[in-house]
């Protein structure tokens, strides 16, 4: 009977070291970054374009990247959302056989777990073939196939939660698949897509190995889709490697600057959710 | 001619028999009650009338369902028509993820109904079947003109029809889930009743309620049968008791016997059924 209490002791001290543990990282994550780019974060970094020698400490700001960040997640996004709906919609049982559903989902689990730098080297290789340059629109397209993935797999968790009797009313009233989808389906998931959409804007968001190749980087704001784009994870990447301390720090508060981004996307995206939640049915 | 006759209906999941054999003609305007222990076959019959037993994939039917004459399992049968002469009612009530108003107003949305098809139908019902305390010719002179006038009228029609008017009549556009279970159920009514169904399955429609909002919806179902023919599933022999005109008495997917309720609870022909009845088998 001691033994049994003392074993319950221990895993619960267990748990709660695991969970302590991944708040400090967060914390620490967190801190460092603030911490070391905090200083050099100042309103013309984040509005100027480089100057002349910044990358050796010369004037200017990174707004190319960021700018050149956001047209690539929010083109990737869309582009993401658009397929990823459709593909999640038809993966109920009503339009899959549950065989085929089920070897899709590891076809996209396979996927997802795919290293984004294949997808940048595949994006390389298709735009060689056609003789492109790296521009807005392929660095679009190489992030639309690593966040595809993780929003049809979220989107999809959240669909296959939705009891067949909720599916059912509709059904029973006489309305057709793609009737019942709309009005039960996409309203119940509605959270879990905008959840979705956050998951995969934020790896989105993050990713520097997919647009190496394929967006490229540049001092200027693309004009055209055809025209190469920085972005944050790109610019983090070419400063922290300068031997000159005033251009790492920019790195730092380059990361900083991309951590924000993430961290009021993710919190844009609870809101939305709980506004969404009004009628679900639980 | 019965409205709904079974001729020789097997079904089977898989392998599995689940009903065998059924032949029986179901009268027109009345309260049918399907009985027998869980497992049984009760839910599967209940379902294979209105073919929502299709979103099973391993189900397979056999024999014929005749209604108004026409089998319904033939490939060419209209199934959202079907559905729509074949209201149901599930077990635990599911509101769709959408307000009380929209709950009511999605049948007949989702069968294009036009605001002259609407009153005509609420106009011609009124008819047999007054809604306490309504005049369908006064409410349509106070707000005439108003946009949604007619549909306005029918949600309120088919809410008082249930018995629900007076309680959501301030909040209608309030998400339907927030209603308590028993309300939930009576909205399901509604919502089942507004797309003009001749006959209305339940489900064990009360197992979830509490004993006033069964009460209500027992009640219901009494003043419903003079226009619909009412099926409803229940392995509460009291409740059968107490609102069927005709009983048929399922064991173990076989049909055991079937008749007039005063015959089948005071003269049971089947030494199964007596047992039943007594409570020897459950």
């Amino acid at each position: 009977m001691k033994w049994r209490k003392l074993e319950e002791a221990i895993f619960k001290g267990l748990m709660l070291f695991s969970l302590a543990s991944v708040f400090v990282v967060l914390v620490l994550i967190i801190g460092v970054v603030a911490w070391k780019g905090a200083p050099a974060i100042n309103l013309k970094m984040l509005i100027e374009l480089p100057k002349g020698g910044y990358y050796l400490g010369g004037e200017g700001g990174i707004a190319n990247a960021i700018v050149g960040s956001f047209y690539l997640t929010l083109g990737a996004s869309l582009i993401s959302l658009l397929l990823a709906l459709p593909i999640a919609f038809a993966l109920q049982r009503e339009y899959t056989r549950r065989s085929v559903a089920q070897f899709t989902r590891l076809m996209l689990d396979m996927l997802w777990g795919m290293p984004s730098i294949v997808y940048g080297a595949f994006g390389f290789v298709i735009m060689v073939y056609f003789g492109l340059n790296a521009s807005l629109l392929g660095g679009i397209i190489a992030l639309s196939l690593l966040m595809l993935p993780i929003m049809v797999r979220t989107m999809e968790e959240v669909i296959r939660m939705i009891p067949l009797e909720l599916k059912e009313v509709a059904y029973a009233t006489g309305a057709t698949r793609l009737e019942t989808t709309f009005a039960v389906v996409l309203r119940q998931a509605l959270p879990g897509v905008a959840t979705a959409v956050m998951l995969a804007f934020g790896r989105g968001i993050g990713d520097a190995a997919s647009i190496l190749f394929t967006a490229g980087y540049t001092d200027y704001i693309p004009k055209s889709l055809f025209d190469p784009a920085a972005s944050l994870p790109l610019a983090v990447f070419f400063q922290i490697g300068t031997p000159i301390p005033e251009v790492q720090q920019r790195a730092y508060a380059s990361a900083l600057i991309l951590l924000v981004i993430v961290l009021m996307a993710s919190l844009g995206a609870r809101l939305l959710s709980s506004r969404f939640s009004r009628n679900i049915v639980r | 001619m019965p409205h709904i006759s079974l001729q020789k209906v097997s079904i089977f999941y898989g392998k599995h028999q689940a009903l065998g054999n059924v032949s029986v003609d179901i009268p027109d305007g009345q309260i049918t009650a399907i009985i027998g222990p869980s497992g049984c076959g009760k839910t599967t019959m209940l379902k294979s009338l209105n073919r929502l037993s299709d979103l099973n994939e391993e189900i397979k039917v056999q024999g014929q369902v005749l209604i108004d004459g026409v089998n319904i399992y033939d490939p060419k049968a209209d199934i959202f028509a079907l559905r729509k002469k074949v209201g149901f009612l599930s077990q635990r009530p599911f509101p769709l993820p959408m307000s009380i108003y929209d709950n009511i107003a999605f049948g007949p949305r989702i069968h294009r109904m036009n605001r002259r098809e609407m009153l005509e139908q609420i106009i011609e019902l009124e008819k047999h079947n007054p809604a306490e305390g309504f005049c369908c010719a006064d409410a349509l002179k106070e707000g005439a003109g108003h946009r949604h006038h007619e549909r306005d009228i029918m949600v309120e029609y088919y809410l008082r029809l249930a018995g629900l008017w007076s309680e959501v009549k301030d909040r209608l556009h309030a998400p339907a889930s927030r209603l308590s279970i028993g309300q939930q159920q009576r909205l399901a009514l509604a919502r089942a009743l507004a797309v003009e169904p001749e006959v209305i399955l339940a489900d064990e429609p009360t197992s979830a309620l509490d004993p006033i909002s069964a009460q209500v919806i027992e009640k219901q179902f009494q003043q419903l049968k003079k226009n619909y023919t009412i099926i409803v599933v229940t392995h509460i022999l009291r409740q059968a008791r107490r609102v069927a005109d005709y009983v048929i008495f399922l064991y173990l997917g076989e049909l055991v016997e079937h008749g007039p309720a005063a015959q089948f609870f005071n003269a049971p022909q089947d030494d199964r059924t007596r047992a039943y009845i007594s409570g020897e088998i459950s």
